[in-house]
């Protein structure tokens, strides 16, 4: 049993390895006295010969990224089935999350649904109710849109206090890919939407039978029945072979192996959207229909799994940054724990309710530091801090904690997830 | 030669704008739904009552079919089991420190475990139950939350005059009215406070999962839970080395499916389901402090025994092996699996 009073007893190995092995690579990096040997010694890789084509018809990572994976917080859940898992953010760069490292969140475990097996249904206050084949969707004028996904529960174990060392477990319920499919705006018109219909209930095909229910004006706006991710297929566990993607709201809401899209003039009230992802305030009265992912940020690198190993002088400072109010115009980034703050550099301009990657390059001193993002989005929407979010909701929301993040970053460069005042 | 076509085309499309597609009309995809297919499909049940089939289901009966279906996870008496949901209890805790959120205590309409049941449970063996099963344990869930009496009778009659407690517990998204003034100010940049103080740290909680390890995090909250979490990393014992190490480890895979329910390992401790150590060749039901359901006790008593053949029939179909069984799981199709598994299972013998 770990010392749990002692945070310098806690079985951070792959840390302390992380820091040798970073020191070995500083050295290694630096000139010897006879070269370096990696340089003046023949190395077999630039002697023999490599794999062929074909050895790996569908390739994985390279096996020395092999810890770039997804994780489980097992205490979190019941079981594996009805559970949910961790994108590896902390070492992903640049703005799409493959699909093979996207986390997973399944009600009911992820099924397997062939496309021939596939049937989606419109029913409900339409003209006419309407049954599509996987084939079907695959003829209505298709889109490719790119955008993130955020469970509403990303950073949901935060709210009473500091408590997962990792960008990948506090902010790792999110993944962005570029989709591609139908408008649901499209399979309603071709339903035809009776004029009394105000609401769409969609529900997926798997034994959870998730179904939430959406205003129909969102519905026409900009849902998208997607059956492609990031130029391939759906990944089984995002749904294969047709999810919706619901832009800028709560994950839950993007159900998977979607089986049927339901009119009505009023909503449901699912289990989904009742019992859970409803935000309890301090006075015991609930929110209800807190669709909307407000703006949000980390630094994603130093953060706890990604410690400086290099020592003092230039640094990335990098991280992610999103909206479902709109795209991100700014982002800024502050390493005294938000005394002062600095605008990063964006790598790519601000997209509508997709992931914008931020830089901040500095020169580290060797000191320790508080680092914190802040994200300001096109709707002049600042990312505000814990504090101020408790004083609104309390302590009890589990939802739709968007709060300034810190890490403490120390001389030794190993970084802690902390609260700052 | 198609190749170089398929360039001009591309080309040409190209240079359109990059907008959403443009629908003047219909376009004749897809079929009508006939009305028996909808009617398959179409179960879910809005709080105004929408979709209710006829019926009804009592306490009494509820409870008998609470007890098969449902106490597994949720308890004997809808109070949880493990990290299971608790439906009852937690009456006046919503403004608590740790409210406990329960169908009694928190959700708003009975419609929504109505249709919640009826839809997505029992867990593993969804959409089995019928509409006065449904009405019944819907009110055994009612009672057990003290909000009916032990003689009721739940139907789709008396269904809206159900009163739940937390029905006006709920507010309509404010943000925009609550957070948005306060969240839209220009941000300071320079000297916005005078001290950093660091108030709370994750090093002293320390629950994060152990990188490279697949054991489980210990919380003092789950202690017991991590304390009894199987020893995966324990190497087979020399007795087994029989076993095919690939089977093994493929059945170690196929094992997760049934993990929500049942340990294995040194310190396994029985949870939903028996501890199945050593399980392979010995007589069913037998496991000290496992209360086992009667059809499993009178097979034991028949003297089955666990073997490949009977291991292999029961985890193809759990259900239709032994009707009223315990086990909620809708059973391993493929017979690889099922090898994998009882290869894995042998490994702790």
């Amino acid at each position: 049993m770990t010392d749990k009073s002692d945070p310098t007893t806690t079985r951070r190995g792959f840390l302390k390895a992380g820091l040798a092995a970073g020191g070995a690579v500083a050295a290694g990096g630096a000139a010897h006295a006879a070269g370096d040997p990696l340089i003046t010694e023949i190395q077999p890789w630039a002697q023999g010969l490599g794999e062929g084509v074909d050895a790996t018809p569908y390739g994985l990572p390279i096996k020395y990224e092999g810890d770039v994976v997804r994780r489980n917080v097992e205490w979190l859940t019941a079981d594996t089935i009805s559970s949910i898992n961790f994108t590896p953010i902390h070492a992903l760069d640049g703005t799409i999350t493959p699909q093979g490292c996207a986390f997973e969140r399944h009600h009911s475990g992820a099924i397997e649904l062939r496309k021939e097996d596939y049937r989606l249904m419109i029913n409900g206050l339409v003209d006419t109710p309407l049954v599509f084949t996987y084939a079907d969707l695959e003829r209505f004028p298709r889109v490719t849109r790119t955008y993130f996904l955020e469970c509403a529960a990303n950073t949901g174990m935060e709210w009473a206090g500091a408590q997962l060392n990792g960008s990948q477990f506090t902010h790792g319920m999110i993944h962005n890919m570029e989709y591609t499919g139908v408008t649901l705006r499209t399979l309603l018109e071709e339903a035809g939407v009776k004029p009394e219909g105000k609401w769409v209930m969609v529900e997926g095909a798997d034994a959870s039978s998730n179904a939430r229910s959406i205003p129909l004006e969102k519905a026409m706006d900009d849902c998208l029945v997607a059956f492609k991710a990031n130029g391939e297929a759906l990944r089984m566990e995002h749904g294969y072979p047709v999810r919706l993607c619901v832009p800028g709201w709560e994950g839950n809401m993007w159900v998977k192996w979607l089986r049927r899209i339901e009119v009505g003039d009023k909503p449901w009230e699912s289990r989904e959207e009742t019992s859970k992802y409803t935000d309890t305030l301090e006075d015991g009265t609930s929110r209800k229909w807190t669709w909307v992912m407000d703006a949000k940020s980390v630094v994603t690198s130093p953060s706890p799994q990604m410690p400086i190993t290099h020592g003092k002088g230039p640094l990335v400072i990098t991280g992610l940054a999103w909206s479902g109010r709109g795209a991100i115009a700014r982002v800024d980034v502050s390493v005294d724990g938000g005394k002062n703050w600095k605008e990063a550099r964006l790598a790519a301009p601000g997209q509508d309710m997709a992931l914008t990657r931020f830089y901040l390059d500095h020169d580290w001193d060797g000191s320790e530091m508080f680092l914190q993002s802040r994200a300001i989005d096109s709707t002049g929407y600042v990312q505000p801090t814990k504090t101020q979010l408790r004083e609104v909701r309390g302590l009890n929301s589990i939802y739709h904690n968007n709060c300034i993040q810190t890490w403490w970053v120390k001389p030794s460069g190993e970084a802690e997830n902390v609260e700052v005042s | 030669m198609s190749k170089y076509r398929n360039l001009v085309i591309g080309t040409a499309l190209a240079s359109a704008l990059m907008a959403a597609p443009a629908l003047a009309e219909k376009l004749g995809l897809g079929r009508p739904a006939l009305p028996e297919e909808v009617a398959a499909w179409d179960k879910d049940v809005r709080p105004d009552g929408l979709g209710l089939p006829d019926g009804s289901g009592s306490v009494e009966d509820g409870e008998m079919i609470f007890a098969d279906s449902c106490a597994v996870c949720h308890g004997d008496f809808a109070e949880g089991v493990g990290n299971w949901p608790k439906l009852a209890g937690g009456a006046n805790t919503l403004d608590h420190a740790d409210p406990l959120k329960t169908v009694g205590s928190y959700w708003p309409y009975l419609s929504t475990t109505w249709d919640y049941v009826h839809r997505s449970m029992p867990f593993g063996d969804a959409q089995t139950l019928s509409a006065d099963e449904v009405y019944a344990i819907v009110a055994y869930i009612l009672y057990s939350n003290d909000l009916v009496e032990d003689d009721f009778v739940l139907s789709k009659e008396n269904f809206l005059e159900v009163e739940m407690p937390n029905a006006d517990g709920f507010i309509v998204d404010d943000r925009e009215e609550t957070e948005l003034p306060l969240f839209t100010a220009e941000p300071c940049m320079e000297n916005c406070k005078d001290t950093v103080e660091v108030t709370m740290r994750a090093a002293v909680l320390d629950v994060t999962p152990d990188i490279g390890e697949e054991a489980a995090a210990e919380t003092p909250a789950e202690a017991e839970v991590a304390e009894a979490a199987p020893a995966a990393e324990e190497p087979p014992a020399a007795e087994t080395a029989a076993l095919d190490p690939e089977m093994v480890a493929k059945g170690e895979k196929v094992f997760k499916k049934c993990k929500a329910c049942h340990q294995v390992g040194e310190g396994a401790k029985n949870r939903t389901g028996p501890v199945l150590n050593g399980v392979f060749g010995r007589t069913a039901g037998m496991v000290d402090g496992f209360k086992y359901s009667k059809v499993m006790a009178a097979a034991a008593d028949d003297g089955l025994v666990w073997d490949h053949e009977t291991l292999s029939a029961y985890l193809e179909n759990p259900k239709a092996y032994l009707p009223k069984n315990k086990m909620s799981f809708a059973g391993l199709k493929k017979e690889e699996d099922r090898a994998a598994v009882i290869a894995y299972l042998r490994s702790f013998d």
